[in-house]
């Protein structure tokens, strides 16, 4: 079943054409990579599904619902959380109250009362715990290293919990001890129900994870299919060799 | 009728002045995104000069800007140099209370020099008018309007003409940007800010031969230059050149078709209205970011 | 950037009040009690600025506004009702602050149609606009003249057998009671799950409302609540002076003065407006004392900032409690230090500048990486 579905996307930014009558789809309870050359508009695409950006032309569709141009909020609040390639968390913020912003309340009551004695923070901490960085709880964001930045933003998305999460690089300058670390942390949020749309460069990460790939050039979509399958197309070799 | 063309002639006269000062200002914004609250103080400190130097030395007014320019963009630049640049964080808001502090010391430096006496410039062109048609027009609003119009070409020409200026335009696009193409974005910053306060000192000669002033009168410049610069969208020159005109045309039209206590509300009730409307200004873009 | 503070607290805080009480018992001289009045004044004021401009990152530059109408409020409610002296107006002074609130609600939400640089001279706009409002109205405010207040207490200055040394403390308590309100205000929001959407706005908006934060209305009500503190102060210190006029209570200094009391004290904490006012008002007013020429006075004033904020750029409340916090993680393993149980992670080589960059000022740092 398709859970999220983007139908002939088009987005350009002045000249630039960052999508290109693109449609993708992903299925409800799958990986699926999304890969493709540096500028290809995996970016773009993630935006307008979440509403950063809004499409020139175009549809997209989540969980039988049209989701075209809805706002950031709605879309998250609709369950769909991402990641940004350049991690957006509250840097003055500290690790666990940048896990609070997103577990908004929107009642007078819940705005006005606090946040540090309640079910909330206790489940604050075991989201920490389950990506590993529990220990950080205090510190300001700001000051962690990159990859932790990462795994507190997955972390704080979590909290919110989406049905669908889309990832933007989350191994993208991160050592390969985390990797694996996070590689199980994706796989275990997998069996649970969850499912993910993962863009990556590192292609041991999509290879191994994903059950299915996606591949974007010059913003549209040009190959799917399983990982083995993609590895041997020749249209997506040749986007990735031919410019 | 003539009366409102009249006002208009005179609005689109001195709206020019105020294009040049608030061009220094607009460009500030756009290449170093601070706002400099002491411009009122400089364009009151440069007509302070020409008086100065018409009073003691006999000096003409606009022959006197060859001195006066130069010395004002000596003090942009160590302003700049002395107190902007050290700011690293918040700088936006320091820089709000460190050109403030400047303008207060002006202000204070030209009370204990001139006492807070108003006083008005004085040079034959300025009292002396001719006629157009059924319109008289002062010399001074004449001579002060061409005035702007050769600065703000010369300095259209260094934006555009120029190496410099390609970098001023770099900074302006993107600081971070310009830095890492190896353009010493500090460099530019500093004699930027100094040609914003030279161009004021040739705003504040046209000003003062027009309008009577004391070291006070800053306060009222700079709400305008500020609300002009916002109307016309931060950063944006042309913005900045559009609004003056249309600002002080509007102004000076109220003045006579209602009355000259209300044209000042209008001006920036104005304000208000455009926000609503288009909150980025005229040109502007706006502000916030996406990845 | 909050770390425990456990029992040392609540007893400092009741010494702090201990010794709030007791001052103009002890200085009785009203000289001290009249800077002291003023000091506490704009404490309550600058820490409901804070509020809206330290939690939120909007720098707000138009709250003179606010204060004005207060402070008009007040001598326009005395004047039309005929309300006498003594403790009466000190009782309106609430209502003049909801005042100013209303009017802050569609002030504050044109100028938060617009982002950052472009709403702080929005701001000093508005406040331009409501100035020359108190100078044209002169139906309602009297123009340049202004108005006079009731004489507060009979038992004050300027009467026979008046007592100047109690003259002042109404006022100095009232003042006391609204900067202790304006704090535990500051207190609460701060640890609401509001005030934390607040202060997410402040480190990335837009990232904040994608992640449900209410960004339009927080910063509205953020607006507003400090524009009452505001307005309150406005009205306390124009009953205080005895009279309203423009150029007095709409005052473009009263906006940077209160930014450089939250800077010097440190912005976005709830102690620092509160120790940069009192500090600030006090040297100030010591240089209009000695200082009386003209000129001179602002000249200092001029350099007074300088000197604050090139010395004292992240304010004495920040800069302390890094230097705890150092001397902290000197003793123990940093807290930046992972335990063995989680894998090691590290930005690595491959880690893009920005990442980097983000130590300290990443706010701002992220803010300048977007093309305009
Ligand atoms: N806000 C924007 N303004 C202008 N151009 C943009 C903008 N966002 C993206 N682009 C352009 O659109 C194209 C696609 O960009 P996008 O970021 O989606 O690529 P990507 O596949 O994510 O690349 P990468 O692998 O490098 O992250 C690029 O040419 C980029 O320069
Ligand atoms: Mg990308």
């Amino acid at each position: 079943m398709t859970i999220l579905e983007v139908r002939n996307a088009s987005k350009a930014f002045g000249g630039i054409h960052a999508l290109n009558d693109c449609s993708i789809s992903v299925e409800a309870g799958k990986i699926t990579g999304l890969i493709g050359p540096n500028g290809s508009g995996k970016t773009t695409l993630f935006n307008v599904i979440t509403g950063y950006e809004k499409v020139d032309a175009g549809e997209v569709h989540y969980d039988g619902r049209t989701i075209t141009n809805a706002t950031p909020n709605k879309v998250f609040a609709m369950g769909i959380g991402r990641t940004f390639q350049l991690t957006r968390i509250f840097p003055r913020l500290s690790v666990l109250e940048n896990m609070h912003v997103s577990a908004q309340r929107h009642s007078l009551r819940g705005l006005l009362g606090g946040w540090s004695r309640s079910n909330e923070r206790q489940r604050a901490l075991e989201l920490l715990e389950f990506v590993g960085i529990a220990a950080l709880k205090d510190a300001q964001a700001g000051n962690l290293s990159y990859g932790q930045k990462k795994l507190l933003e997955f972390a704080f998305i979590l909290i919110a919990e989406p049905k669908v999460i889309l990832l933007d690089e989350p191994a993208g300058g991160v050592n390969p001890t985390m990797i694996n670390h996070l590689q199980s942390r994706i796989q275990e949020l997998n069996k649970q129900g969850i499912t993910f749309l993962i863009v990556e460069h590192n292609m041991e990460f999509i290879m191994q994870l994903c059950d299915t790939v996606t591949v974007m050039h010059r913003g549209t979509k040009i190959a799917e299919g399983t990982p083995a399958n993609v590895r041997q197309n020749p249209a997506v070799l040749e986007a990735y060799l031919g410019d | 009728m003539e009366l409102i063309i009249d006002a208009i002639i005179t609005g689109i006269l001195t709206g020019g002045v105020y294009a040049l000062m608030a061009s220094g200002l607009t460009l500030v914004f756009g290449v170093m995104e601070i706002i400099n609250i002491a411009q009122g103080a400089f364009v009151i400190l440069g007509a302070y000069l020409s008086y100065a130097l018409a009073q003691h030395f006999h000096i003409d007014l606009f022959l006197g800007l060859l001195i006066t320019m130069p010395v004002m963009f000596v003090l942009g630049v160590l302003i700049q140099v002395l107190f902007i640049r050290p700011l690293k964080r918040d700088r936006t808001m320091l820089s709000i209370l460190v050109t403030f502090a400047v303008a207060l010391i002006i202000e204070g430096v030209l009370t204990i020099l001139f006492t807070a006496n108003i006083v008005t410039l004085k040079a034959p062109y300025i009292t002396q008018s001719f006629r157009i048609g059924n319109f008289y027009l002062s010399y001074i609003y004449v001579y002060g309007f061409l005035l702007s119009v050769v600065l703000l070409a010369g300095l259209y020409l260094l934006l555009y003409r120029t190496k410099f200026g390609q970098s001023v335009r770099a900074s302006m696009l993107n600081r971070t940007a310009a830095q890492l193409i190896g353009i010493d974005v500090e460099r530019v910053s500093a004699l930027t800010f100094g040609i914003g306060v030279a161009l004021t000192a040739a705003g504040g000669m046209a000003f003062g031969a027009t309008t009577a002033f004391n070291p006070g009168s800053s306060y009222d410049l700079i709400s305008r230059l500020l609300t002009i610069i916002v109307l016309g969208g931060m950063g944006s020159l042309s913005g900045a050149l559009i609004a003056s005109l249309g600002m002080l045309i509007i102004e000076n039209v109220t003045a006579v078709v209602w009355s000259p206590t209300w044209s000042s509300t209008v001006f920036f009730v104005l304000l208000v209205v455009i926000l609503i409307l288009r909150p980025q200004g005229l040109l502007g873009k706006l502000e916030g970011r996406k990845q | 950037m909050i770390t425990a503070r456990k029992y040392g607290k609540p007893v400092g805080l009741l010494a702090l009040l201990g010794v709030a009480i007791a001052f103009p018992l002890v200085f009785s001289d009203p000289t001290y009690t009249t800077i002291a009045v003023f000091a506490l004044i704009f404490a309550s004021a600058a820490s409901g600025w804070n509020i809206f401009a330290g939690y939120t990152g909007y720098i707000a530059l138009g709250h003179a506004a606010y204060f004005g109408i207060g402070a008009y409020a007040l001598a326009i409610i005395c004047q039309r009702y005929n309300i006498p002296g003594g403790w009466e107006p000190i009782y309106l002074i609430p209502l003049c602050g909801l005042i100013a609130g209303v009017f802050a609600i569609p002030l504050g939400a044109i100028a938060l149609r617009t982002r950052r640089h472009t709403f702080i001279v929005v701001t000093i706009a508005t406040f331009f606009i409501v100035q020359l409002m108190a100078f044209n109205l002169r139906g309602l405010t009297n123009g340049s003249t202004g108005l006079d207040m009731p004489i507060p207490f009979q038992w004050g200055a300027g009467y026979q057998g008046g007592n100047q040394s109690i003259y002042n403390l109404p006022f100095y308590f009232t003042a006391l009671a609204l900067t202790i309100v304006a704090l535990a205000v500051s207190w609460f929001i701060r640890h609401s799950k509001y005030g934390l959407g607040l202060l997410a706005i402040r480190d990335d908006e837009d990232r904040a409302r994608g992640l449900g934060v209410r960004t339009g209305s927080s910063k509205l009500s953020a607006f507003v609540i400090s524009a009452i503190f505001a307005g309150m102060a406005g009205a306390l210190f124009a009953y205080f002076i005895g009279s309203v006029q423009p150029q007095f209570d709409f005052d473009p200094l009263f906006d940077l003065s209160i930014a450089l009391m939250t800077f010097l004290g440190g912005i976005g904490t709830r102690a620092g407006p509160i120790l940069g006012a009192l500090v600030l008002e006090f040297a100030q007013q010591w240089l209009t004392l000695y200082f009386t020429q003209d000129g001179l006075y602002l000249i200092l004033y001029g350099v007074l900032f300088l000197v604050v904020i090139l010395l004292l750029p992240r304010g004495v409340i920040p800069s302390l409690q890094e230097l705890w916090a150092k001397g902290r993680a000197r003793g123990r393993i940093g807290p930046l230090v992972l335990p063995v149980k989680t894998p090691v992670m590290s930005a690595g080589t491959t880690s893009p500048p920005t990442a980097t960059r983000m130590t300290g000022q990443a706010g701002e740092t992220a803010h300048e990486e977007v093309p305009r």
